[in-house]
């Protein structure tokens, strides 16, 4: 049939790839490189590499913040990736790893939930989005051995419950709810200890978005792979909320003075 | 070994057109049109959740009247062929006439190979930049494709619901009255005016919005607009 060939016939498009079109999943192509198997070859020095990404609950939902560099090695190779998206209108995704991978995986993803929604006509819940999400990283697992991490955060606003609600995973797929805060890639551990200090329960959105933007400055001052905000050149963290009333971009305007000021506060 | 009987091409032929024709005839219509902010498409549906009207791609809806299995089997392919085009090139590359030229291709196949045919008539409808750039695609269940301006209908009463648009339809529409003429067109299809007014289901692709302009219009919202037409007029 011209109109489409395949003969999967569920509302998963992630299963429609795996059952009728392989070759566009993301890392499908691993297993033919014997190298990657033996452990000849180690991909992680050679390709870029997404670092510090978090996520926090606020009283309105949940503050999820990435900064904006790449490294490859030792390398920068990029001062304004992306890491942190808008999954669907309730929900956000953020990654750390390798970039390529997750930037492919969180398209897989966003496309996934699109087409659920029009070919079931309902959105997903909160949980059967993160429990897809798992199934993703989970068919990850060969790739991560040859050095090919793909470590996301996965929050929300669950409609259900009335509240935001944070999902972090591991490299086998396994999906952890966190009631306050979570922080991963390289910068992760620092953080995560910023926000354990600082965070409180029902931050108003103005103090949650200071406590991101602090922990990642706290992340790029000790991790060489974490950028803090780039004053110079005009590149500042991508910030993104998601509230009862869907997802909205943090504008640079808002991320620049609070940037300014943890700067300032560095200088003593 | 018995030999079947010849029955000339032609014959076959006429007999499943007519065959997918009383099947087509016995759904109600479909009416796409064009208003000022984008698309309108509606549809008698008494019920909420079986749909006639649908969702593919950012700017492209789908509409289809008949047997609901099958529109619906249609419905799912091109959603998969629109999403599949999209991940693997861009969303930008996802084109109404492509994927019309898919549906007619594949129904023509249908049509010509199988015993039976199917018995449905679609609507693939794009909102365009400007209301020049809109596209509206009918496929016939022979897979004969025709492009429209302004409005397209498909179904049982497509005949006088088109003579009365003709008449009718005017240019550049506020969605309001886009809705009445809309609703008009559709009471216009029967032979003797209905006692009592079946449920509308209403699809918008709304220029203005950001990222996918489908807009599906909830049955309270559809009663609330025909309660607003019927005063206003």
């Amino acid at each position: 049939m011209p109109l489409f060939s395949g003969s999967y016939e569920g509302a998963s498009f992630f299963e429609l790839l795996t059952h009728d079109f392989p070759h566009l999943l993301p890392f499908q192509h691993l297993g033919q490189v014997p190298q990657l198997a033996t452990g000849e070859l180690r991909l992680s020095a050679a390709v870029p590499f997404a670092t510090t990404v978090l996520a926090l609950r606020c009283a309105d939902g949940v503050v999820m913040a990435g900064d904006r560099q790449a490294t490859e090695g030792f390398e920068i190779s990029s001062r304004r990736i992306e890491k942190v998206y808008k999954a669907d209108d309730y929900s956000l995704i953020a990654m750390a790893g390798a970039a390529g991978p997750c930037l492919e995986m969180i398209k897989l993803f966003q496309v996934e939930m699109e087409h659920y929604h029009k070919i079931e006509g309902e959105t997903l819940a909160l949980d059967g989005k993160a429990n897809k999400l798992a199934q993703m990283v989970k068919q990850n697992l060969p790739a991560a051995f040859s050095g090919l991490v793909v470590i996301p955060i996965f929050a929300g606003y669950d409609l259900h419950r009335q509240q935001g609600r944070i999902f972090k995973y591991d490299v086998t797929g396994g999906r952890y709810e966190e009631l306050q805060f979570y922080a991963t890639g390289s910068g992760g551990k620092e953080a995560r200890s910023t926000l354990k200090k600082f965070f409180k329960a029902e931050l108003p959105r103005e103090a949650a978005l200071a406590l991101a933007l602090e922990a990642l400055v706290d992340a790029a001052d000790v991790d060489v792979g974490t950028s803090g905000p780039d004053l110079i050149r005009g590149i500042y963290p991508v910030v993104k909320i998601v509230t009862r009333a869907g997802v909205t971009d943090v504008a640079e305007d808002e991320i620049r003075p609070l940037s300014e000021r943890l700067i300032a506060a560095l200088q003593g | 070994m018995a030999v079947p009987f010849y029955v000339s091409p032609d014959q076959i032929m006429q007999d499943k057109a007519e065959y997918a024709r009383k099947g087509i005839a016995k759904g109600r219509s479909i009416v796409a049109m064009e208003y000022n902010d984008g698309l309108l498409l509606m549809a008698e549906n008494p019920s909420a959740s079986l749909n006639k009207i649908s969702e593919i791609y950012d700017r492209i809806a789908f509409a289809g009247v008949g047997k609901y299995s099958e529109f619906e089997n249609l419905r799912k392919a091109g959603i998969r062929y629109a999403d599949l085009k999209g991940y693997a090139y861009s969303r930008q590359d996802v084109t109404t006439k492509s994927l019309a030229n898919a549906y007619s291709e594949t129904m023509g196949t249908v049509f010509t190979r199988d015993p039976k045919p199917l018995e449905v008539e679609i609507l693939v409808v794009e909102v365009g930049e400007t209301s020049a750039q809109n596209e509206m695609y009918h496929v016939s269940f022979d897979g004969t494709i025709t492009d429209h301006r302004q409005f397209a209908v498909i179904g049982g009463q497509a005949d006088r619901i088109r003579g009365y648009l003709q008449e009718h339809y005017r240019t550049n529409l506020p969605l309001a009255d886009a809705f009445a003429l809309s609703r008009r067109s559709l009471l216009a299809g029967y032979e003797r005016p209905p006692s009592e007014e079946s449920a509308l289901e209403v699809g918008l692709l709304e220029r203005k919005r950001i990222g996918r302009k489908f807009y599906r219009m909830t049955q309270a919202g559809a009663a609330q607009a025909m309660t607003a037409a019927n005063n206003g007029s």
